[in-house]
């Protein structure tokens, strides 16, 4: 404990000499998020030296391991730096499909030499990967896809089309699964890396009900992909994304619900009078929202602990992003004609209209809740035939 | 500090588990005393067994005779009462009246409390005036008479008030009855002259009272704290109250919800398990994600409380309405998920029923606590 206080001091004055003041603000824009990769350029200095700091320190990846680019850091040393960056209110130096997903996949299925390469440029923000899973014919029943690798030797030669690529248009790698045996539903997907800029890859972005996405759809003619360029073993690709997916969800619900640390009906009812029947269902809201936060603090712990039931994700995925669009109809109706507004000035481009729509996204993408709820029936309540 | 149970709090939970399970079941309490018509409602002999397990006076501190035990353990202790349906004063004597009692003088803790820890004696608390939980307001009058008091007002939902030895009455000594000052907590004996009990059968087979006070004369003595200033002790009694009845109501929901699961695994119609559903399986799925909240909002209510953070008070009320509102949402989908025998006297799932609506009113509903929450919140 001794020594954990004295990484939280040290941490701290670590902190203070190199998180800038402006890194300590709010995110505004989408630009205020640093992503990382080949075409990446930095929006300020003060972004650029926060970063960089961070990438010297391994403090991108801080619980990665240091021959990786990471921290090195044990789980409670992490969490003291997550505790003191949350303090000042510091901005993540990093965002990246590559930290969230590609990253944890690459620690527990990758090889050595695969892990030193991939894991380090991701660590560094030196690439940007973005994910291909679904398919436009392929949506809950993932499994179902039918892009296709077939067998050239030292290579694959890929076909196909993916859909919901988030920032296809600006990533520089893809993880995305391939089906390399037409025989095999579940053992018949492989887990492929590639460069997005592979002859024969092209994508096109997808507008939603909410306005403009990171969004794509990803083309794949003929894209040839090395045989080195697969995670774990040819074919078993899907124990590979089943564990992805895990990892995912949980991102998904440590989000959901929105800023729960403010109660929704105190910040509402500054903006105006609430009806009592609103106010009401705002008081109900932030219990739920103040419960569903609790919950979402003892998975964390219990996950630390290695405790907890290991589809207990679904139940956090299901309850999070019903809860964030519940809380976004609530929004809605609070802030009445004006949060109708579109593109004013007024109502920043149509934050609150275009935010209401996009949360309809959330209890669909990553699974559905429909899936959410199969998953709980089956493999925590163990309901039959399910 | 993790929000999950530690090794001691997890043993604590095995052994209340087994022990409720086995000697506080269904089958042997709350439908054995229902069906004699037992005037208190619960078995005077498996509280004293809560005594010799050291439940009793769990939460009274060491010094005092007991086991110095918070409210995440008294809540092991209810989550297993809740799941089992175990009748007994448990929530009123060691719970709500232990935690009054850590406040009173020397004098008063020897006269009432080894009668707690050994299961001997049972307390209950006059609090609510009419039938909704309202305790800002509180109109029960105490005037100096001689040395002491002279109390005269009716309280109403007073539990296990007729078995009581003793009772803790909230009365107002000063100020209007609105007021946040002038409370004075009493100990009243159960033989005081002037006190008069009405009893009445409840939904879930209680026994509560409608209690007058009738010039009844107290000592000084009797009085728990400070005079005029009772509200702080009142309120810690409700904080404990409010939480200890919010993880009674988890062990509810957990109970009415595990009957359910295991009867879609065993009832067969068109040829095939009920559970097979996808209708049905969705409601549970859905159902068993409300009670994990539900349980991680009242524990995290329960370590505050015990930290002594500024933010209990705000998480006990999230609690109680989150554990209310699931352990509704439990019974009435466990009642018509078991269909025509879920309608049944013989079946358990009504008394799950039963139980969550009587314990959803006790110490303040969903909707008082929701309320409390929202001006909590500053709306």
């Amino acid at each position: 404990m001794a020594d954990l206080e004295t990484f939280r001091n040290e941490t701290r004055s670590w902190l203070e000499a190199n998180c800038p003041e402006e890194m300590r603000q709010p995110v505004h824009d989408e630009d205020d998020v640093y992503w990382g990769g080949r075409n990446a350029s930095f929006k300020s200095e003060a972004q650029k030296q926060w970063f960089e700091a961070c990438v010297e320190k391994g403090y991108t990846v801080p619980a990665w391991p240091k021959e990786y680019g990471g921290g090195g850091l044990t789980a409670a040393e992490a969490k003291v730096l997550r505790e003191e960056m949350g303090r000042i209110n510091a901005r993540p130096p990093l965002s990246s499909f590559g930290i969230w997903m590609l990253g944890p996949a690459l620690l527990k299925f990758g090889t050595e030499e695969q892990k030193k390469h991939y894991l380090t440029e991701i660590a560094r923000g030196e690439i940007r990967w973005c994910q291909g899973y679904s398919e436009p014919g392929s949506g809950s029943d993932l499994v179902s896809m039918q892009t296709f690798g077939e067998d050239a030797g030292d290579h694959w030669v890929v076909n196909g089309q993916k859909v919901w690529t988030s920032y296809a248009d600006k990533a520089d790698w893809i993880f995305c699964l391939v089906r390399t045996d037409k025989e095999n539903k579940y053992q018949g997907i492989s887990f492929l890396l590639f460069d997005m800029e592979s002859e024969g890859v092209s994508t096109k972005p997808i507008k939603l009900i909410s306005g403009n996405s990171p969004f794509c759809e990803t083309f794949m003619d003929d894209v040839k992909v090395p045989k080195e360029q697969i995670v774990g073993e040819v074919n078993r690709g899907w124990d590979v994304a089943k564990y992805l997916l895990g990892h995912e969800r949980e991102m998904i619900s440590a989000t959901g619900g929105g800023d729960r640390a403010t109660s929704l009906g105190s910040a509402m009812s500054r903006q105006g009078e609430l009806d009592a029947v609103l106010r009401a269902e705002m008081a109900m809201f932030d219990v739920d929202a103040l419960a569903f936060t609790a919950m979402s603090e003892k998975f964390m712990d219990e996950l630390k602990a290695g405790k907890g039931h290991p589809a207990q994700p679904n139940t956090l995925k299901y309850a999070g992003t019903e809860l964030n669009k519940k809380r976004h109809e609530l929004i809605m109706a609070a802030g009445g004609s004006r949060s109708l507004e579109w593109d004013s000035e007024e109502s920043d481009g149509g934050k609150p209209a275009r935010s209401w729509l996009r949360t309809k996204a959330n209890s669909i993408e990553g699974g559905t809740s429909e899936i959410m709820l199969n998953v709980v029936a089956k493999r925590i309540l163990e309901l039959p035939g399910a | 500090m993790a929000l999950y149970h530690d090794d001691d709090q997890a043993m604590l939970a095995d052994s209340a588990s087994q022990f409720m399970a086995e000697e506080g079941a269904i089958a042997k309490q709350l439908r054995h005393w229902r069906d004699c018509e037992c005037k208190d409602g619960f078995g005077h002999e498996l509280w004293k067994q809560f005594g010799e397990m050291g439940f009793a006076g769990m939460m009274v501190s060491e010094d005092d005779g007991g086991l110095g035990m918070g409210n995440v353990e008294a809540g092991i202790v209810l989550e297993e009462i809740g799941r089992n349906l175990t009748p007994s004063p448990f929530l009123t004597s060691s719970v709500m009246a232990g935690t009054a009692l850590g406040h009173a003088s020397a004098d008063l803790k020897e006269r009432w409390i080894p009668g707690l820890v050994s299961g001997e004696h049972v307390y209950a608390v006059a609090l609510d005036e009419g039938p909704k939980h309202r305790p800002e307001t509180i109109a029960t009058k105490a005037e100096r008479s001689g040395n002491g008091f002279r109390l005269s007002g009716s309280k109403d939902f007073v539990i296990h008030g007729a078995s009581a030895d003793m009772i803790i009455v909230a009365a107002r000594t000063s100020g209007g009855n609105s007021d946040n000052d002038g409370i004075t907590l009493f100990a009243v004996p159960k033989d005081s002259s002037g006190l008069s009990q009405d009893a009445v059968r409840l939904v879930d087979s209680s026994v509560a009272t409608h209690l007058k006070l009738d010039g009844v004369e107290l000592d000084g003595d009797a009085v728990i704290g400070e005079v005029d200033g009772g509200r702080e002790v009142l309120n810690r009694m409700l904080h404990a109250g409010r939480v200890g009845a919010a993880a009674e109501s988890v062990g509810v929901a957990r109970g009415a919800m595990d009957l359910t699961v295991d009867y879609l695994k065993q009832r067969k119609q068109f040829g095939r398990l009920i559970g097979e559903f996808q209708a049905l399986q969705h409601r549970a799925a859905h159902l068993y994600s409300e009670v994990e909240i539900a349980r991680a909002a009242v524990l995290k209510a329960q370590q505050l409380l015990d930290a002594g953070s500024e933010q209990a008070e705000l998480m006990v009320s999230v609690a109680k309405a989150k554990a209310g509102r699931t352990a509704g949402l439990a019974v009435r989908e466990g009642v018509q998920m078991h269909g025509g025998i879920g309608m049944t006297d013989e079946y358990d799932i009504g008394l799950y029923m039963k139980r969550d609506r009587a314990l959803s009113e006790f110490m303040g509903d969903a909707y008082y606590h929701a309320g409390r929450v929202a001006q909590l919140s500053g709306y």
